[in-house]
């Protein structure tokens, strides 16, 4: 479960940059075609976030969708999953949105 | 788990305005659905917010580029090699190292949650080894990677071959600072791996299909396997090996010959 690691870095991030004031929100973003589930990451946010400041803090985090360009028909064009195929038949694409995996912003105070 | 009241369930909680007091109700496998009055902490107004923008694996991501520049540097190639349990890495690898032989000095990490086991093969064969018992993580990551090229120590020109926790998902996420990444599959195993786990050979450089002395008796297609992988990686190089009667294994060579 590499969510564990991936939440426990956002944690230490949040944790860092807080300075020891409480953390109410944290905002991350977490596109469709990076391997992390959602649901896993909010358990372990739990997890990481006891005894921390932010401990009770909510994770808020938005999807952005699998988007890639095609190279032999300039079209853009949604990507459900990581078979990288145009509907033009091309192979010849760039993933252009859904590989994010930042931490966006934070509530503290 | 239920943010509201800690229960596994899936209920929706902890939702609202800052600085108010609400009720959320949500349903429970447990005894009955109820309500949770829920505190929301802070002030209204919602304190100050601070934008980070940054990427999650920064920390992670910096200490690998540090590793690669070190490796550079030395002028050694690191290969991360990644699987399922059962592939076949210990194999290869063992082979690879008495090919190598006299060659070119062979280095190796060994990633595995629990063990000597790995290590143990790997020494008789002639290599220098650190073992990384991650426990209960699943993969590797570029600070155990640091600390296993400390006590490694591998001399100039080596090559370093980093066998990852058989695992075909967590490792793909972890850059350890390594020059290339393997993924390898064995015909043992279905076809459509590729499919069913694309971030891993998204992620990878080269797919080696091993024990193909067993193609005789199981049920897998070498040139759909490579379709496949290279639909969700396109630029993905393949070979074809049998790490037991060594069927292939120069191909292997001259492609980490290649790396250097």
């Amino acid at each position: 479960m590499h969510e564990l690691s991936i939440t426990q870095s956002i944690v230490d991030a949040v944790c860092e940059r807080a300075a020891g004031r409480p953390v109410r929100a944290v905002s991350v973003r977490v596109g469709m075609l990076t391997a992390v589930v959602p649901d896993s990451m909010r358990f372990c946010f739990d997890l990481t976030t006891a005894g921390t400041v932010a401990e009770g803090a909510a994770l808020e985090i938005e999807q952005p969708p699998g988007t890639a360009r095609c190279r032999a028909c300039s079209e853009d064009f949604a990507l459900a999953d990581l078979v990288l195929l145009c509907p033009c038949g091309s192979a010849d694409v760039e993933i252009t949105s859904g590989r994010e995996l930042q931490i966006v912003s934070m509530r503290v105070g | 788990m239920c943010g509201t009241c800690g229960c596994s369930g899936g209920g929706e909680g902890g939702t609202g305005t800052v600085g108010t007091r609400i009720a959320v109700p949500h349903a429970h496998p447990h005894d009955g659905d109820h309500v949770h009055p829920v505190a929301i902490r802070g002030t209204a107004g919602g304190g100050e917010t601070i934008t980070l923008e940054q990427r999650v694996l920064a920390k992670n991501e910096d200490l690998a580029a540090r590793n690669r520049s070190w490796l550079a540097e030395q002028g050694i190639v690191a290969v991360n090699m990644m699987s399922s349990p059962g592939a076949g890495k210990t194999t290869l690898l063992e082979r690879t190292i008495r090919d190598f032989a006299g060659l070119r000095p062979v280095a190796v990490i060994e990633g595995d949650q629990e063990t000597m086991l790995d290590a143990d093969r790997i020494k008789r064969a002639g290599s220098t080894v650190v073992q990384v018992n991650t426990g209960a993580g699943c993969h590797l990551d570029a600070e155990m990677m640091r600390d296993a090229l400390t006590t490694l120590a591998p001399v100039s020109g080596s090559l370093v071959l980093v066998e990852n926790v058989g695992n075909l998902v967590c490792p793909a996420l972890f850059d350890l600072g390594e020059r290339s990444r393997v993924v390898i599959i064995s015909v043992t195993e279905g076809t459509d791996k590729p499919l069913k786990y694309p971030y891993m050979f998204a992620a990878a450089d080269l797919v080696i299909i091993n024990k193909i002395d067993l193609l005789p008796y199981v049920d897998f297609d070498v040139a759909r396997c490579e379709e496949y992988a290279r639909s969700v990686n396109p630029a993905l190089r393949s070979l074809a090996v049998s790490a037991t009667t060594g069927e292939g294994m120069r191909d292997w060579y001259d492609w980490v010959a290649g790396q250097y």
